[in-house]
């Protein structure tokens, strides 16, 4: 596809292009490159440093911070080990109901976090479907840190998934029979051949689902409540600091910038070197 | 191909979603309502003519707790006053109090706490000779109607293992509870422990007092602490567990028209309306004790 624009564009005459299409382009870009930076300039601008450090050694910040970094860390694990099968199913298979499982998919990424939150409630809560007959064998999952995962791995899962898939779907079947044509079982196939193949794209996405995890509020609100230490991730806590002391949820916001910006940009890097 | 068929079913959702969220009633205001704001309204340099004045929206912030009954008074507001249409915004009084410093566009703040009504004078927003008090509530106990953890007494608060839910500190009703189980641990019946035990059973801290009801009500947790206003409206779903006057918090609610207010009258006007005899008895319906 993108060898057949580049032949497009040099076959036309060149000569008016160079010069304003780019400059043009640059000119149409600027208005929402503005837009998504300068909200992120403005909190930068106004966290008070020293107020900043005060607030880096509060105890519900670290609570917070470790919290997060635990369960988001939990939730993608979770999305790697449950949701490669799923994806792989589906770049490999045509079954029927295939495109109704596809968009059943898609559902998480575009229902209100809050909509999640009361479904997972629905399922797993203490009187849930799911939840009453795990509540009889002792088990209780609302307001631990285990919903909080939950909530992450329901609304983020499907970034990986998705993105699995079409990284899967992208290797070339051919390989994959050779492979097996030369002996490799499927296991061996997939280890050997499309892991290795699909890796690059298999982080991209568990990268975006990772970020989305970390960024869970609304689910979390709504199933796992609101306990510092326990269920307080960063996102709850930087919307009650933002009512009761801007100074720390100011912090926190920043925080959060930095390491999605950090982990963001290191796993780019990591793809450029890869592909 | 399938990307075309996950993009149209994308869309059907989409409409789906957006046909859900038009849900603001505007109920046709009937012709022959009088019109009670000129003869309430104190004098203003601004000539008030609402009657051939054109359509007026009025942004009505108030707490959670007051929302059924500012919901029935909007609705009466509206019939008593054609071309007038009450927009409410119910969240907690702390959130109220931030947006409203923040710029947005609001007329009319109730809170649940003179606290957060000092925000928005510290803000700007609301000169303090304009505040009134104009309706009390107390808090109560709730327990799901199964009583999972066969709470009979406050006493049985402390008991370790119990799920309770309370309202976050920065939530007016957070803070009225706080100060509840601050009074009960004087009191030798209940003990200098008290306050300490009951907290140490508490699972979350909810961003409004409704989120705690409605958690309560699911059988999420074991007890609550909401407004009595709050348990009234699922009184067949809930048990409720009185809190003796001497250790109660009797919430009072002021509220104030908005210095920035695009309709000042029509603000003022809604102020005297929710403290007049036709509001007062609409907050006396749902539980809450006139001022």
């Amino acid at each position: 596809m993108a060898r057949s624009t580049t032949f497009r564009l040099t076959a036309r005459p060149t000569w008016r292009l160079p010069n304003l299409a780019p400059l043009g382009l640059m000119l149409a870009s600027l208005p929402i490159l503005a837009y998504l930076l300068f909200p992120i300039l403005a909190i930068i601008f106004r966290v008070d440093l020293s107020a900043m450090l005060e607030h880096l050694v509060a105890r519900e910040v670290g609570q917070a911070i470790s919290l997060s970094v635990i369960t988001s860390a939990w939730s993608t694990a979770l999305s790697l080990l449950f949701g490669t099968p799923l994806a792989y199913l589906l770049a490999r298979r045509q079954f029927r109901g295939r495109s109704l499982v596809d968009t059943l998919i898609d559902l998480p990424m575009v229902l209100p976090p809050s909509v999640a939150g009361i479904a997972l409630l629905m399922a797993f809560g203490r009187r849930g479907m799911l939840g009453s007959w795990l509540n009889d064998a002792g088990i209780s999952l609302a307001f631990t840190s285990a919903a909080v995962v939950l909530a992450q791995v329901f609304v983020a899962a499907p970034f990986y998934i998705k993105t699995a898939t079409a990284a899967f779907a992208g290797i070339e079947r051919e390989l994959e029979q050779a492979a097996a044509i030369d002996g490799a079982s499927p296991w061996q196939v997939f280890r050997y051949m499309t892991l290795p193949l699909a890796w690059p794209i298999l982080l991209g996405g568990l990268v975006m689902s990772w970020a989305r995890a970390l960024g869970e509020f609304g689910a979390t609100m709504i199933f796992a409540g609101n306990f510092p230490g326990r269920t307080q991730t960063m996102p709850l806590a930087i919307y009650l600091g933002f009512e009761l002391d801007l100074h720390l949820a100011l912090t926190l916001a920043l925080i959060m910038l930095v390491v999605s910006f950090g982990v963001l940009w290191l796993v780019k890097a990591i793809l450029r070197q890869r592909v | 191909m399938s990307q075309r068929r996950t993009l149209s079913v994308l869309m059907a959702l989409f409409a789906l979603l957006l046909s859900g969220c038009g849900q603001a009633t505007t109920p046709a205001p009937s012709p022959t309502a009088v019109v009670a704001a000129p003869t309430t309204v104190p004098a203003t340099e601004v000539d008030p003519s609402p009657t051939d004045a054109p359509a007026i929206t009025l942004n009505v912030f108030a707490a959670a707790s007051l929302t059924d009954a500012f919901q029935e008074i909007a609705t009466a507001f509206e019939a008593a006053n054609p071309g007038v249409t009450v927009v409410c915004n119910f969240a907690a009084s702390q959130q109220l109090a931030t947006q409203i410093n923040e710029g947005a566009p609001a007329d009319v703040f109730a809170s649940a706490n003179r606290k957060q009504m000092d925000v928005v004078i510290d803000g700007g927003m609301v000169r303090s000779e304009q505040v009134q008090n104009f309706a009390q509530n107390q808090l109560v106990l709730i327990v799901p109607k199964e009583n999972p953890a066969d709470l009979q007494t406050l006493a049985d608060l402390a008991k370790p293992g119990l799920k309770l839910i309370l309202a976050d500190k920065a939530v007016p009703v957070g803070q009225y509870t706080l100060d509840f189980l601050t009074k009960a641990s004087a009191l030798p019946e209940y003990g200098a422990t008290y306050a300490e035990a009951v907290l140490a059973n508490v699972v979350s801290y909810e961003d409004d007092v409704r989120s705690v009801l409605v958690k309560v009500r699911l059988g999420e947790a074991d007890a609550g602490v909401v407004y009595t206003t709050d348990a009234a409206l699922a009184a067949d779903a809930l048990v409720q567990i009185s809190i003796p006057e001497a250790i109660n918090s009797i919430a009072t609610y002021p509220i104030a028209p908005l210095t920035k207010s695009a309709a000042p009258e029509v603000a003022q006007a809604f102020v005297e309306f929710v403290r007049s005899a036709e509001g007062q008895a609409i907050l006396n319906t749902y539980g809450f004790s006139s001022y």
